[in-house]
């Protein structure tokens, strides 16, 4: 999915042309027309928020109200125990720990690694670059799924199954080829007469990677850094194959046990723990201001 | 670029060592990478390519079996056709469906109405929360009895269907499901709309261009490599789908929702036919890999690229 939200930042185009002021003259007829269009976004955005609403209300009722027909939006009584309860019924925070221990090394190996090969494709010449530039756009159609068992072997190999460094340790490769691309393509659009001043000044290659392209190229490294935080943070069908004991589960893999006693979920709880676990993905959006 | 010209300027050796190091320092720089693809892009896929032609269940040292893999895979095993053609119907539904609803509201929301943020914001806020909870959201949601859904069709005297209980069922429950993360092809959608020129909507107006010659003539050309690119990934992405079909259904009711991806994972961590998981890899890749030349064949002359194509 992460791919997709790409396209969104590097577009080139991010000037508002059609809400140039002298465009905003309307007739009764674009009026109309404009309440029309409101009146659909107003009634879609309702239905993609129910969904949303009906979760946080459910993690808010007594075990018995969940189910009552017909619905009851407002919780009565609202019942905020669901939430410490929720949390102790399974080891929440501890796969949550865990969760933030791998994301968090997934987030800077990638954001590291990613701007090292960028910075490489963007700056410096070398035989093979373009032929090499050309492999890293063909893998991005690659499906992991064609490199899944032999990958899964490699590490039952190194004995690394039910341990962290399957999940962490790729990411410290680049990441993913969709990051250098990204980067890539931020570096290039800062000038070059950056890296001569630097050079003149007696910077050697890294220095002018660390101190004068990196700090530039923030907003690109954020971006790398969310698409990162959140390809990892949800990442469950690398967890599953990898983790086997409880106590090193992701918080995917635990969110499932609330499920897992099928008969008996609580369903208040499950919605609980649900809602505290899209906290970190959403807060990481609200800070950059992305949404 | 910049070492060029300082280096033309230098006497022939220098600037022969200074290239020199450049190379060097470029490999360097990319060595993360370039270890990477081999140890985890290149060396596998041809350790799955071989693995494809042998019958490999982790315990015992592989057995190289010729074809047979691919072999049962044709003529036996009726699941592969099931799980091929579960993923096809589900990508029919979704990427359609995806495609105009997200080009709609993008439209809708792109005519400098009040309040952009503010809604494309509620458009995009399900797609923040994937993976497992959405799929344990919605597996509520469709909930036959107490779900939300067919509680809201009870209130207009429908009775709802059974969703993920019904084979016919199952496959629209996850095309509903994954509507519900229309956000991030409406995002993409919204910023290529805001991309297109004022000008070219002028001109057109000055030759009298109503509203839909506009669109037809301007607003779709204009979209159409981001429109191409949407339904390349949606293609891949259908291929791929895993977790929500492994949490909720498994696969069933009877294997009605055995997506591509899941049958895979059956297969090498379930069944531990790590050899056959891999044959099913390469056929995967191929169907991908077809679909996508017929997509770019089938749509080739009419995509418009504003900086022109190099032939």
């Amino acid at each position: 999915m992460a791919t997709k939200e790409l396209i969104a930042p590097v577009n080139p185009h991010q000037q508002n042309w059609t809400t140039a002021p002298w465009l905003k003259r309307k007739s009764t007829q674009q009026n109309i027309r404009l309440w029309l269009s409101t009146l659909i976004i107003v009634a879609g955005a309702f239905l993609m928020l129910l969904p949303l609403f009906w979760m946080l209300s459910a993690s808010l009722k007594d075990e018995g109200d969940v189910f009552l027909i017909p619905i009851q939006w407002i919780p009565h009584p609202i019942v905020w125990q669901n939430y410490p309860d929720a949390l102790t019924f399974q080891p929440f925070f501890h796969y949550f720990g865990n969760s933030v221990f791998v994301t968090v090394l997934c987030v800077i190996g990638s954001v590291f690694t990613a701007s090292l090969v960028a910075f490489a494709f963007a700056r410096l010449r070398a035989p093979g670059k373009d032929f090499l530039f050309i492999v890293l756009i063909s893998t991005l159609m690659l499906p992991g799924e064609v490199t899944l068992v032999p990958v899964y072997l490699l590490f039952r190999n190194l004995n690394w199954l039910d341990s962290y460094l399957p999940l962490i340790v790729p990411s410290w490769f680049g990441g993913s080829a969709f990051y250098i691309f990204l980067l890539r393509q931020f570096f290039l659009t800062l000038p070059t007469e950056l890296d001569d001043a630097a050079k003149i000044d007696g910077a050697n290659l890294f220095t002018l990677y660390a101190r004068i392209l990196m700090p530039l190229a923030k907003p690109a490294l954020a971006s790398v850094a969310i698409f990162s935080f959140f390809g990892n943070w949800n990442n469950f069908q690398s967890a599953l194959i990898y983790l086997n004991t409880m106590e090193k589960y992701t918080l995917p893999l635990g969110l499932r046990l609330y499920l897992s006693s099928f008969g008996q979920t609580h369903f208040n709880y499950l919605m609980a723990a649900t809602v505290v676990s899209i906290i970190p993905p959403r807060s990481v959006t609200l800070s950059k201001g992305l949404c | 670029m910049s070492t060029a010209t300082l280096a033309s300027s230098t006497r022939p050796r220098r600037r022969n060592r200074l290239l020199m190091q450049e190379y060097i320092a470029f490999y360097l720089f990319a060595s993360p990478w370039l270890i990477g693809l081999v140890v985890f892009t290149i060396g596998p896929m041809i350790a799955s390519f071989l693995l494809s032609f042998a019958d490999y269940a982790v315990i015992v040292p592989p057995k190289w079996i010729g074809f047979q893999n691919y072999i049962e895979m044709f003529t036996d095993d009726k699941l592969v056709w099931q799980s091929l053609k579960v993923t096809l119907t589900y990508s029919l539904g979704a990427i359609p469906l995806t495609l105009i609803g997200s080009f709609l509201i993008a439209m809708l929301l792109n005519q400098g109405m009040k309040g952009v943020t503010i809604f494309r914001t509620i458009y995009y806020l399900p797609s923040v929360i994937s993976g497992i909870p959405v799929a344990i959201l919605w597996m509520w949601m469709l909930n036959p009895e107490f779900g939300l859904v067919n509680n809201i069709l009870h209130g207009f005297g429908i009775k709802g269907p059974q969703w993920f209980f019904s084979t016919t069922w199952v496959i629209p429950s996850f095309i509903l499901m994954s509507l519900w993360g229309i956000g991030v092809t409406m995002v993409i959608f919204l910023a290529g709309l805001q991309g297109i020129p004022a000008h070219l909507y002028e001109a057109a107006e000055i030759d009298g261009a109503g509203m839909w010659s506009k669109f037809l003539n301007v607003t779709l050309p204009m979209m159409s490599p981001i429109i191409l690119f949407n339904v390349v990934i949606g293609v891949i992405d259908s291929f791929q789908i895993f977790t929500p079909a492994f949490v909720i259904t498994t696969g069933g009711p009877a294997n009605a929702s055995l997506f591509y991806g899941l049958y895979l994972y059956n297969n090498a961590f379930k069944f531990f036919r790590m050899g056959y998981a891999a044959s099913l890899a390469w056929l995967m890749f191929l169907i991908i890999l077809i679909i996508t030349g017929l997509v770019f064949r089938l749509t080739g002359s009419f995509i418009y690229y504003e900086g022109g194509i190099r032939k």
